[in-house]
């Protein structure tokens, strides 16, 4: 069995707060975790469940009050694991008296390449996020999706196999929200791992092979979106068509909704058959039946509260 | 041996010029042309001494300045902007980071007393002084200068390593201040017969960084002999206060939580 990208191993963390007396909060509660090689991984949950806390302690940027990670198999504390890893910061902010060019060829020069090498590499970068055309401009002027754009690409610029990335669509139109998909697909296409922190679900079901699902710094579950959406099937949606001049089966007629000639019932799973029947003998003409899954906006509501989650921003999409 | 600290440092003093801190050696040369122009018309036979002092004294304060205000921002700027992310997700070490830093910035003061030396020399040349021997020592008391300014860069890097930019310039100057009387607070210890206060005047003696040593100022500007081991020894002391120090601000940072 080979090795997986990242291990977390009971990752704990406990701030400080308070002055006087001092008291700890707990940030991140043993959280353990394994993310395959290649996987696009999500990780879920509304503002303060510990998704940065988790990128930060993967990338050594703080320390674990106790618990480990690996990742590629060398434990977070080891320099050289960094080598392993790219890693776009939440809202990052650079250097702004650089341009982005600048700013990529001075993170270039921590993996030794020649300057030919970076010069090469950072005009591709330049190209691949969207900035080619203001490659020049000092970073102070750029838009904030012109930063997320920059911040991707520094994050990706020296090939890692493993990518962080912290809310990455944040702060981006849909133009460039479409682009960083892109750069995500495209990364999992040459064999990297992605593992990436948002609150915008409908990017996760879009993307991620897999994903986890954290509220208050505990896990409260781990899966393929599709494994979690087909868990159950809640109720089955059937589409159907009247003759002219016919009327709605009276037993059914409340829960049907009508969509110009066409009718469509939802009803639980349990009378779908007694449901047929009546639309049979109402000579109705069935087009569909399908199975109704919850959506992972509507298994993250129901894992954190959707209290929890509209209050912390989480964006879901009304229906 | 890593070569992560270079394009720290680089960057460093990149940032310095790109914030228009070496605009100050516009201040200077307009400060060297007025002395240059008033000596020449107050003072007769001592333009010389007038122009060594003042310039000298310039270069150290103006350096001072730099030292300490950039010196406090090195780390906290960038945990502040939190720039250090997605530098310190890359394959270098804390330590790395902060020798970078503080490379940098001594690399910035070295340019800044180089350009601002060569001010002190043109002024002196404009009220028609041929160059002498002598002058060689105000190229010994510039060399103290930046060792000077290389320590106390090194203790508001300390200082800002676990302290807020206010204080880490409070305690700097403070030091920095105090390390200037080293040697009088120690004689005051000396002379008083409260044992308590002589062990706290040795402590504060043997603690803070001597820098009466590195002013040979006065001695440069009435080229009065500087003896080549003082250069030896304020070059050791330097060096050794220094590696002290960025050790210490080392073990502070590299256990720090970056929030």
């Amino acid at each position: 069995m080979s090795t997986p990208a990242i291990e977390i191993l009971g990752l704990t963390k406990d701030y400080p707060i308070g002055f006087w007396p001092k008291r700890m909060r707990r940030s991140l509660d043993a959280l353990t975790l394994e993310v395959e090689e290649g996987e696009i991984f999500g990780f879920l949950g509304p503002n303060g469940a510990g998704k940065t806390t988790t990128l930060k302690l993967l990338t050594g940027l703080i320390f674990p009050t106790s618990g480990t990670a690996r990742v590629r198999g060398r434990f977070i504390d080891d320099i050289g694991m960094h080598r392993e890893i790219g890693y776009l910061p939440e809202q990052p902010y650079f250097y702004d008296y650089l341009t982005a060019r600048e700013l990529l060829d001075y993170y270039a020069r921590f993996s030794n390449y020649t300057s030919l090498e970076r010069r090469e590499r950072v005009n591709r970068l330049l190209e691949r996020v969207g900035l080619a055309a203001a490659a020049d401009i000092q970073l102070r002027k750029y838009s904030k999706g012109m930063l997320q754009r920059a911040g991707i690409a520094q994050a990706i610029l020296h090939e890692p196999h493993v990518v962080f990335l912290d809310e990455p669509m944040s702060g981006l139109d849909p133009v460039g929200r479409y682009e960083v998909r892109d750069i995500i697909l495209e990364l999992k296409k040459q064999g990297r791992t992605v593992f990436f922190s948002t609150h915008i679900l409908s990017d996760a079901e879009m993307l991620c092979d897999r994903v986890a699902v954290l509220a208050a710094g505990k896990l409260q579950g781990v899966g393929a979106p599709g494994e979690i959406v087909s868990l159950e099937v809640h109720a089955m949606d059937i589409l159907f068509e009247l003759r002219p001049g016919q009327d709605l089966p009276p037993g059914l007629a409340r829960n049907i909704t009508r969509l110009g000639a066409r009718c469509r019932l939802e009803v639980p799973e349990a009378e779908l058959y007694s449901a047929l029947d009546q639309l049979r003998r109402s000579e109705a003409r069935i087009l569909s039946v399908t199975p109704v899954r919850p959506t992972l906006e509507e298994y993250f509501l129901r894992l954190v509260g959707s209290e929890q989650a509209v209050s912390h921003g989480v964006e879901v999409t009304l229906r | 041996m890593s070569t992560a600290p270079v394009p720290v440092a680089l960057n460093t003093f990149r940032e310095a010029v790109r914030d228009r801190v070496l605009y100050n050696l516009i201040f200077f040369a307009l400060l060297m042309m007025g002395a240059a122009i008033l000596v020449g018309q107050i003072s007769i036979g001592i333009d010389r001494l007038v122009i060594i002092n003042l310039g000298l004294s310039a270069i150290s304060l103006i350096g001072l300045v730099m030292a300490i205000f950039i010196g406090v921002g090195l780390v906290s700027k960038e945990m502040e902007k939190r720039t250090l992310y997605s530098l310190l997700a890359r394959p270098i070490r804390r330590w790395e980071f902060l020798l970078g830093k503080y490379a940098g910035l001594v690399l910035t003061l070295a340019v800044n007393t180089s350009f601002m030396t060569l001010g002190l020399a043109a002024a002196l040349f404009s009220v028609g002084r041929p160059l002498v021997e002598s002058d060689a020592l105000i190229l010994i008391a510039v060399y103290f200068i930046l060792l000077e300014l290389a320590v106390v860069t090194a203790l508001a890097l300390f200082f800002s390593c676990f302290t807020s930019p206010m204080l880490s310039t409070l305690f700097t100057l403070g030091t920095y201040i105090t390390g200037c009387f080293a040697s009088d607070i120690r004689a005051f210890g000396e002379l008083t017969k409260n044992p308590t206060l002589k062990i706290i005047t040795r402590v504060i003696y043997y603690l803070v960084p001597n820098f009466h040593n590195f002013n040979v100022i006065a001695a440069a500007a009435h080229s009065q002999r500087i003896p080549v081991s003082l250069v030896g020894y304020n070059t050791l002391y330097a060096a050794l206060y220094i590696a002290l120090l960025l050790v210490a601000a080392s073990a502070v940072f590299s256990s720090r939580n970056l929030k």
